[in-house]
């Protein structure tokens, strides 16, 4: 199946889109090359902005920015252009509501070679705390292309979650991607499997095993983590015995507490698949990390199984 | 007018403002009044004198912007935008109060605010990211940012010194309201160095000015236009609560509660400062 990284994807995109729309402005803290905003860098130099090794500058520069209304989209790995940048983020973005894009590259385990300090586990949790505050996280090259136009197009924050990891292209490029709207990938009658990111694929191979157990799940790719469309998730897992969550992020504070805070008042029991509160670390192979922190299709079908005893 | 008129009116002016933060603050409201009558001169100027800005046309692209990057010292503000016609004078006396626009830090919601501010260190940013705005679509604006010199601590202060600097931003003018003062003691209690040397060292062009002397401000505004290729930061030496006998050069008026008698004591100081300007 053809792969592409998230990153490409969203370097290309937002270049694409920057050259039709001149209010479309890049920020980067000497990460450009690693994010892809070095695709503006190189070919619109006059609207990329190097700001140096300092993130909160640049995230409230980008703030700056917004109110002269250009769409500035400040870059860096995701670890930082959250959390370095956290209260830059509230209280200069969030609280007045303005239109600048935080890019948050290089998440989740994908950058496994650089250890704890640059895995991202963290960053929805935070960016989801926040009071109107949009968080999408997408889970191929296709994806991560109709989000990075949507977002152009949507007046307000937002959070983008980009892997640098090279992912299989699943959706067709007529895909329909909008703010807020969940897709079911896959369905099935047994269980719901809510995940998105990296975790869709993982997702969709555990599904294939369990029905050579004769069980099967639907698979929803909740791409927008925020706002979350309530009803949907509750259509998606009415008649099933049982929900999981998959996300390659800690279980604390991001998809999984989401779907969980959706169904509070649903009597449907919960797993949530993802990084158990805990730190990363390096490793020389993306997956060897995966199978470390339980990001598996194999711990997704266990959570199924366990369920269905 | 000449400047000698120019001066007097804008002195008078200031005093004016001096009087409507008294009346946002009144009796028994906690407010920042000591860094609010310190910039009170150096805001009156900026709206009052340099900036391009029109209370009718708030949105008027080649506008001179504002950022006040010391949030809490708002009530300066308030006074000035009320004093203009942002907003009418009786919104004063409900600052802060619940459903009020007018917040105990600024916000954009607010007629005539151009950014939110309140955690230290970001207005010099905020009004860095406006500059380049400006600078990319060839609009002819300033933007001034008035800093505390106990904020200009936070590292993301120097962050941006740097970046203004690196961008040649010099549409972009800083002003240290330099009280020497701040929320638990005087500036002695972390010293930030020699702050002109540092803004110097780091490219910018450097002012010092008596920040309550009116034509030492306009002078300095002035020449900020004429400084091409960098940033300028005009750092103001002022007297924390100016104006208010009891209030000057104390740290513990940072954010107070006036009493009945602290505030009719603050009225008559401010009042008597008007006869000086009018003498």
């Amino acid at each position: 199946m053809n792969k592409k990284s998230l990153r490409d994807a969203y370097g290309e995109e937002l270049l694409r889109l920057a050259k039709e729309n001149k209010n479309i402005v890049a920020l980067d803290a000497d990460l450009s090359s690693s994010t892809r905003s070095a695709y503006i860098r190189d070919e619109i130099p006059e609207r990329f902005f190097e700001m140096g090794i300092a993130e909160q500058n640049m995230t409230t520069t980008a703030a700056g920015l917004s109110l002269t209304g250009k769409i500035p989209f400040a870059n860096s790995f995701a670890v930082f252009s959250t959390g370095r940048s956290y209260d830059q983020i509230r209280q200069g973005i969030a609280l007045p509501n303005l239109n600048v894009k935080i890019a948050g590259s290089s998440a989740g385990m994908s950058d496994y070679g650089d250890g704890a300090t640059h895995q991202a586990i963290d960053d929805i949790s935070i960016m989801r705390t926040l009071p109107n505050m949009t968080v999408i996280s997408p889970m191929d090259a296709v994806e991560t292309k109709k989000a990075v136009k949507a977002i152009v197009d949507y007046n307000g924050p937002v959070y983008l979650r980009v892997s640098r990891a090279e992912l299989p292209v699943l959706m067709s490029e007529d895909y329909n991607f909008e703010i807020g709207k969940m897709n079911l990938i896959e369905d099935g009658n047994d269980i719901t499997i809510f995940a998105n990111g990296l975790m869709v694929h993982k997702a969709l191979e555990a599904r294939e095993t369990l029905k050579e157990d004769g069980v099967t799940c639907k698979v929803v790719n909740v791409s927008t983590i925020k706002p979350l469309d309530v009803e949907e998730v509750k259509k998606y897992v009415s008649g099933v015995k049982g929900v999981v969550t998959a996300e390659e992020h800690s279980i604390i504070g991001g998809l999984g507490s989401a779907i969980t805070e959706a169904l509070d008042d649903e009597l449907i029991k919960i797993k949530r698949v993802g990084v158990k509160d805990k730190f990363g670390q390096s490793a020389c192979d993306y997956d060897v990390l995966l199978k470390h922190y339980g990001l598996t299709s194999q711990e997704i079908v266990n959570n199924v199984k366990e369920l269905l005893k | 007018m000449n400047n000698n008129e120019l001066v007097l009116k804008l002195e008078k002016k200031a005093v004016n403002i001096r009087q409507n933060i008294l009346e946002t603050i009144g009796v028994g409201k906690k407010g920042h009044v000591g860094g609010s009558m310190s910039s009170a001169d150096l805001i009156t100027a900026l709206y009052f004198y340099k900036m391009n800005h029109d209370p009718q046309n708030p949105e008027k692209t080649d506008r001179d912007r504002f950022v006040f990057s010391k949030g809490h010292s708002v009530l300066a503000q308030y006074a000035a935008l009320a004093e203009c016609g942002y907003f009418s004078k009786d919104e004063l006396k409900n600052t802060k109060k619940f459903g009020c626009t007018l917040q105990g830090h600024p916000e954009i919601e607010t007629p005539g605010i151009e950014a939110n501010t309140g955690s230290l260190g970001q207005g010099l940013s905020l009004g860095l990211g406006m500059a380049l705005g400006g600078k990319l679509d060839e609009i002819n604006y300033n933007v001034y940012v008035i800093l505390g010199d106990g904020e200009i601590a936070e590292g993301q202060i120097w962050e941006a010194v740097n970046a203004a600097s690196h961008h040649r931003a010099d549409n972009l003018i800083a002003i240290l309201d330099k009280n020497k003062n701040q929320a638990t003691g005087t500036t002695n209690i972390f010293d930030c160095g020699n702050i002109e040397n540092k803004f110097s060292a780091s490219g910018w062009e450097t002012i010092e000015i008596d920040g309550h002397n009116m034509e030492e401000i306009i002078n300095a505004l002035d020449k900020a236009d004429t400084v091409e290729g960098k940033p300028t930061l005009i750092i103001a030496n002022t007297v924390k609560g100016k104006g208010v006998s009891f209030a000057e050069g104390k740290f513990s008026y940072h954010n107070a509660i006036l009493t009945e008698e602290q505030y009719e004591q603050a009225k008559q100081d401010v009042e008597n400062m008007k006869s000086e300007v009018t003498k």
